[in-house]
């Protein structure tokens, strides 16, 4: 089903879009927030600048944004998946915990912060470009996976995994990552740790357009907790 | 109940435009682009500044003044005559819109200093402007200077922006550059004087966030002869600016680098010459640095700045199209006046983008 979401508030936005049946098109997509908050099973694909928080809470529903997206996107999600073409906000994937995003071209400050994991559920987020400062932070579990493409410096802004304590953070560089916190184990990714994001490249390359093989033959970095308990008096003298 | 009163322990939504070329075009664009926002504010408060609005006199100090009554209007235009050669005044016109209520008597002046006045006072033309207005918004009940600059003007009152635009006419003045603000306030129970735009002469700020060193800093600026009257931020940060740019000198990036300053352990990491300069800011300037999140725009004669705070707790989004350049809270708000745009990108923390005028030195 076709909505133009022109002249339409948000409240109306989503109650046309939960009314409609099958596939959802939305066009002229102007800043309204909370599209598809908490959906299950449907595909909504936008055209235009969707607002804040879209697809937050998603619970299974695909959501496809042929442009930029806003702030906090998938905040709190738990399944499904959102495919970005253009750019997206700051605190994309904010405390996600299950689910996929994937974004072809750059992210905002504070991605992926508080992820989390459990089991069988692995939040992912993949970015094409490059993201701001803070990627990362306090992370729990989940996969951040940032690309660079077409950076020519390194693609992340300052203080990443800033506090992580699970998790793992890929960076695709070819420079050298200095400056990390105390927190962080950062190394170049052995044959072992790619495995893990292989399938996700595939997925990201396919979605894009992509050649997920060359993609993988780059240098990445990979970003674990330094599990020697490096909270020890970072607040209080324990 | 005013600003200053009470204070309820923030939300809001910024846009601007500018044409470098200096071609002038209508409030129309400005307010379309802050009426995708509406959700982003909550009816109590809003304005805009435009510049180059008024090139009939363009070398006047165009005052737009709030009067509670006619008796403090009567009490301002002595005090106005005493001071100045007031070249022209009228009401500013406005329309009626049902959901703007409450409005005071909205004036405005075109005035120039008395050459005696201003040569007793031995101050330079500017400073015996910004003295002026603090004495008339201290010393003068029911009056309130809220503009005060040449050939740009402050629109401002309390309701959402759309309906602010309208009320005042917006559409029917033409300048290159344009703020808006739509005011969601957290700490003041909003009234016509505590909307945004803040300005004092040509400066003027709209703002998104909550400034939390907010006392540090008016503290500190009152030290400097500045009065802090309506208990909000943004009226500090106006002065801040006022200061550093047109009292110490300091051009727009270092302003940006004081009063968004990096952190240590960023300076450390720069370049010896960066980290020289960044080190000096930042210890002459201590007091002036403001922490807590903010988006900014600081619009002035000639140009227009953007800034968020270090740590980027707020968003903003810049976009270019041959000589426009638009700057907003959301790219939404962007998008709905320039659906093609030939750059859009997100400033990172701190780093201020500076616009001016083609041909304008830095």
């Amino acid at each position: 089903m076709n909505i133009s979401a022109r002249n339409l508030n948000f409240k109306q936005l989503n109650e046309q879009i939960k009314a409609a049946t099958g596939d959802v098109f939305i066009d002229d997509c102007f800043g309204q927030r909370f599209i598809g908050n908490g959906f299950k099973g449907k595909t909504i694909t936008i055209y235009g600048t969707p607002g804040n928080a879209l697809g937050a809470y998603l619970d299974g529903a695909n959501i496809i944004v042929q442009g930029n997206a806003q702030d906090a996107v998938g905040d709190t999600m738990n399944d499904g998946r959102i495919v970005i073409h253009g750019n997206a906000g700051d605190a994309l994937g904010y405390a996600m915990r299950g689910g996929s995003i994937f974004v072809r071209g750059n992210a905002g400050y504070r991605t992926g912060i508080h992820m989390k994991q459990y089991k069988y559920k692995k939040p992912v987020i993949v970015v094409g470009g490059k993201v701001g400062s803070f990627l990362g932070e306090y992370l729990a579990g989940g996969l951040i996976v940032v690309l660079g493409m077409g950076i020519e410096v390194v693609p992340v802004g300052n203080f990443p995994g800033t506090g992580m304590h699970g998790g793992r953070i890929f960076i695709r560089t070819s420079k050298e990552l200095t400056g990390l916190p105390a927190q962080v184990i950062e190394e170049i990714a052995s044959d072992e740790d790619m495995s893990e994001i292989l399938p996700f490249l595939s997925e990201f390359a396919d979605l894009f357009g992509m050649n997920a093989e060359k993609l993988a033959k780059d240098q990445y970095y990979v970003l674990k907790p330094n599990t020697k308990n490096p909270y020890k008096q970072l607040y209080t003298a324990n | 109940m005013k600003e200053g009163q009470i204070r309820i322990p923030s939300g809001c939504a910024i846009s601007g435009l500018i044409d470098k070329s200096g071609k002038r075009m209508s409030g129309e664009a400005v307010l379309r682009s802050i009426s995708v926002m509406h959700d982003r504010s909550n009816g109590l408060g809003g304005g805009f500044a435009a510049y180059g609005i008024y090139p009939e006199y363009k070398d006047f100090y165009a005052l737009h003044i709030f009067y509670d009554n006619s008796a403090s209007k009567k009490s301002c235009e002595e005090f106005l005559e005493q001071h100045f050669d007031i070249i022209n005044l009228s009401k500013i016109p406005t329309r009626k819109i049902k959901v703007i209520t409450e409005e005071p008597l909205i004036w405005r002046y075109f005035v120039t200093p008395l050459p005696t006045k201003l040569g007793g006072s031995q101050l330079d033309e500017r400073e015996f402007v910004a003295k002026c207005v603090f004495r008339v918004n201290t010393r003068i009940d029911g009056a309130y200077i809220f503009s005060s600059g040449k050939n740009m003007g402050v629109f401002k009152a309390v309701g959402y922006p759309e309906d602010i635009g309208r009320f005042y006419r917006l559409e029917e003045y033409e300048g290159y550059c344009f703020t808006a603000h739509g005011r969601y306030p957290t700490n003041t129970p909003g009234w016509w004087g505590g909307a945004h735009p803040f300005a004092l002469l040509d400066y003027s700020v709209v703002h998104n966030g909550e400034i939390s060193s907010y006392d540090a800093n008016r503290r500190t600026i009152e030290m400097y002869g500045y009065k802090c009257t309506l208990q909000t931020d943004t009226e500090v940060i106006t002065y801040i600016v006022d200061y550093l740019h047109r009292k110490k000198g300091l051009t727009f990036s270092e302003t940006a680098a004081v009063i968004a300053a990096p952190f240590w352990q960023t300076i450390e990491r720069m370049t010896p010459e960066k980290r020289e300069t960044h080190e000096y800011l930042r210890n002459v300037f201590s007091a002036q640095l403001f922490t807590g999140p903010f988006s900014i725009l600081v619009g002035f004669e000639g140009g227009l700045m953007a800034l968020n705070d270090r740590l980027k707790l707020r968003s903003m989004v810049v976009g270019e199209k041959g000589d426009l350049v638009y700057i907003a809270s959301e790219e939404a708000a962007i998008r709905i006046i320039e659906p093609n745009l030939s750059r859009v990108w997100s400033p990172m923390g701190g780093e201020p983008v500076i616009v001016r005028l083609n041909g304008d030195e830095v």
